[in-house]
């Protein structure tokens, strides 16, 4: 384990290391360069294959020009949709789940573990359980087709996320600190204020990145409660290709989904370590 | 705060006003959240005992919605495909996972890149994962149309529009998409090994290859069952990664229950079937979930009393 010699069973390790990277990569490369070829470069040849000279056109029409049924925007409403749903309901549930974290953990109260306990529980509750319940509630509140209404489903539904992270990272800050604040007269915001929140920056970037990551890619919510110009782009990827079934055009499609999964993939490609803590975190519940 | 001197009932009061909206803070999302998934869950429930079909009706049918669904042939497709994508996926990406964190393990250069490299897919929608794939394993287009292309034109890769085979075309695009994560948790369980035992071992004589077998692996299989439930818990719900992929096709071949929930639900206007789907997926999903549980107890019970 500790060889760092060239013997020939390095070589085999980084010969099998770098084949694995291949295969991981190659369905990211194989789209990268279809976004920048023809569709008629494509149509002639499979979709493996390099670029003859490179058709940045192929970006424009995905962003602003190609159909999804009558309207013919590209993906950009889209894009500005799921943005509209996704930095709204990933502040609004962090930040609530960071002070229901507070609340658990450090602040206590009657109840607290039962409640804690039931939150916790939507972590496992299968969406489909949900379904109905949420077109009911949306509908008669007069968020159905909304983004609003996505909003809200995700702020509450991340709340068991975000209470989760947040509880186990406060269950760490000694008590004697708070019980100190408290007997000097702080108040449950104030303590939040000016102790919790100072301490708090490593948790929040693990919380704020798995919830934008989550809601962004979300597609079953989108799908079930918005139609049409309304829908966020995961959605509207597959709309396009319901729509395009027929003259399928490669090349667009494919600068299409690399659009609509830059911001996610930029997110990890920044914020790895700590998109890597909240995958680990979210596991060990 | 100002006013201390006053009767005994009236500094409860404005303490309780004061403390207004902390109350409100606290309860106000933790009770939506509770509340929402248990009322939701009673409901659905409920409404899977009704004979609801366009919209929720009360009555009740028994078991009625539940025979239907076990009896048809789309649940009974999608269910067992369920049981081959389950356990293929989760073995599969295990081992694929296992032997990433391994290869990882050995000191070598540019591990932080290439652990990038394995995780980036987790970071991507089901959506995009399955349109890629969808791309890739199309025999018109993709990687059979490449290598007829290049001069093997007997090669055979048509999973996607084979009815036999469909199925394995989700598995392949799922364990691209996320052995990453058993590589992450595996990964970080070799890396937390006690550095005295590998000493005791090294010390009794054991080579680098026993010391990984005899020593290091076996401590792994606490993490080993996190990530086959983690797994599950996804091949059980899996939706979205189907629906860009096969869309159940070629015909129903790929049916998996989340589809089918969503086909009754939304499609068939069958809400009593469709909520009924549902729960059977929630019971698959326990009979998971339930034996972890138990487990997880037991070791925290071990671990406290130890």
């Amino acid at each position: 384990m500790r060889d760092r010699s060239f013997a020939p069973s390095r070589i085999l390790i980084y010969l099998v290391v770098t084949l694995f990277a291949a295969a991981y990569l190659a369905p990211l490369v194989v789209v990268v360069l279809n976004s920048l070829r023809t569709n008629e470069e494509i149509a002639q040849g499979s979709m493996i294959g390099w670029p003859q000279h490179l058709a940045w056109g192929n970006y424009a029409l995905a962003w602003s020009g190609f159909c999804i049924a009558e309207t013919c925007a590209g993906i950009r409403p889209y894009m500005l949709n799921s943005a509209l749903v996704t930095i709204p309901a990933t502040i609004f549930s962090t930040l609530l789940g960071a002070v229901a974290g507070y609340a658990v953990s450090l602040w206590r109260f009657r109840g607290d573990n039962w409640i804690y306990g039931i939150v916790t529980l939507g972590l496992f509750l299968p969406q489909q359980m949900r379904l109905l319940p949420w077109t009911i509630v949306l509908r008669d509140i007069g968020l159905i087709n909304t983004l609003w209404g996505l909003v809200l489903i995700h702020t509450i539904q991340g709340l068991s996320f975000t209470v989760l992270f947040c509880r186990n990272y406060y269950i760490a800050i000694p008590h004697e600190l708070i019980r100190a604040a408290r007997i000097d007269g702080a108040g449950f915001f104030r303590i939040f204020w000016r102790i919790i929140l100072p301490l708090s920056a490593p948790i929040l970037i693990v919380t704020v990145i798995w919830q934008f990551t989550h809601i962004w890619n979300e597609f079953l919510y989108g799908v079930t409660f918005t139609t049409g110009q309304q829908q966020p782009v995961t959605a509207a990827l597959i709309a396009l290709s319901a729509a395009v079934a027929d003259i399928p055009q490669h090349g667009v499609q494919s600068a299409a989904v690399i659009i609509a999964a830059l911001p996610t993939l930029l997110i990890y490609l920044f914020g790895g370590r700590y998109f890597v803590r909240g995958l680990t975190a979210g596991a060990v519940k | 705060m100002s006013n201390v001197v006053s009767t005994a009932a009236r500094p409860a009061t404005s303490e309780m006003v004061r403390r207004l909206p902390e109350y409100l803070m606290i309860w106000v999302p933790l009770l939506l959240s509770a509340a929402h998934l248990i009322s939701f869950s009673i409901w659905t429930i409920w409404i899977s005992f009704t004979p609801s079909t366009l919209i929720p009706v009360s009555g009740w049918v028994g078991l009625r919605n539940y025979n239907a669904v076990l009896a048809s042939r789309n649940w009974q497709i999608a269910f067992d495909n369920l049981l081959l994508f389950g356990i293929a996926f989760v073995l599969l990406s295990l081992i694929t996972g296992l032997a990433l964190a391994i290869l990882l393990d050995q000191r070598i250069r540019g591990e932080n890149v290439l652990r990038t490299i394995f995780l980036y897919p987790l970071a991507v929608s089901f959506v995009v994962t399955g349109t890629v794939w969808s791309w890739l394993l199309n025999p018109g287009i993709g990687i059979e149309k490449l290598i007829h292309d290049l001069g093997w034109s007997s090669f055979h890769f048509d999973w996607l529009v084979n009815r036999d085979m469909a199925i394995w075309t989700i598995v392949i695009a799922a364990i691209w998409q996320s052995s990453g994560f058993a590589m992450a948790l595996f990964l970080a369980g070799l890396r937390s090994v006690d550095t005295d035992i590998i000493r005791a071992a090294q010390i009794d004589g054991a080579g680098p290859i026993r010391t990984y077998v005899r020593v290091i692996l076996p401590t792994l299989w606490p993490i080993t069952i996190t990530v086959v439930v983690v797994q599950l818990q996804f091949a059980i719900s899996a939706f979205d990664l189907v629906r860009a992929l096969t869309n159940g096709g070629p015909g129903i071949a790929t049916q998996l229950p989340a589809l089918v929930v969503y086909d009754l639900m939304f499609q068939r206007s069958q809400l009593g079937r469709g909520a009924a789907a549902a729960v059977l997926m929630l019971l698959i999903l326990l009979a998971v979930l339930l034996p972890y549980a138990a487990w997880r107890y037991v070791q925290r019970r071990q671990a406290t009393h130890a």
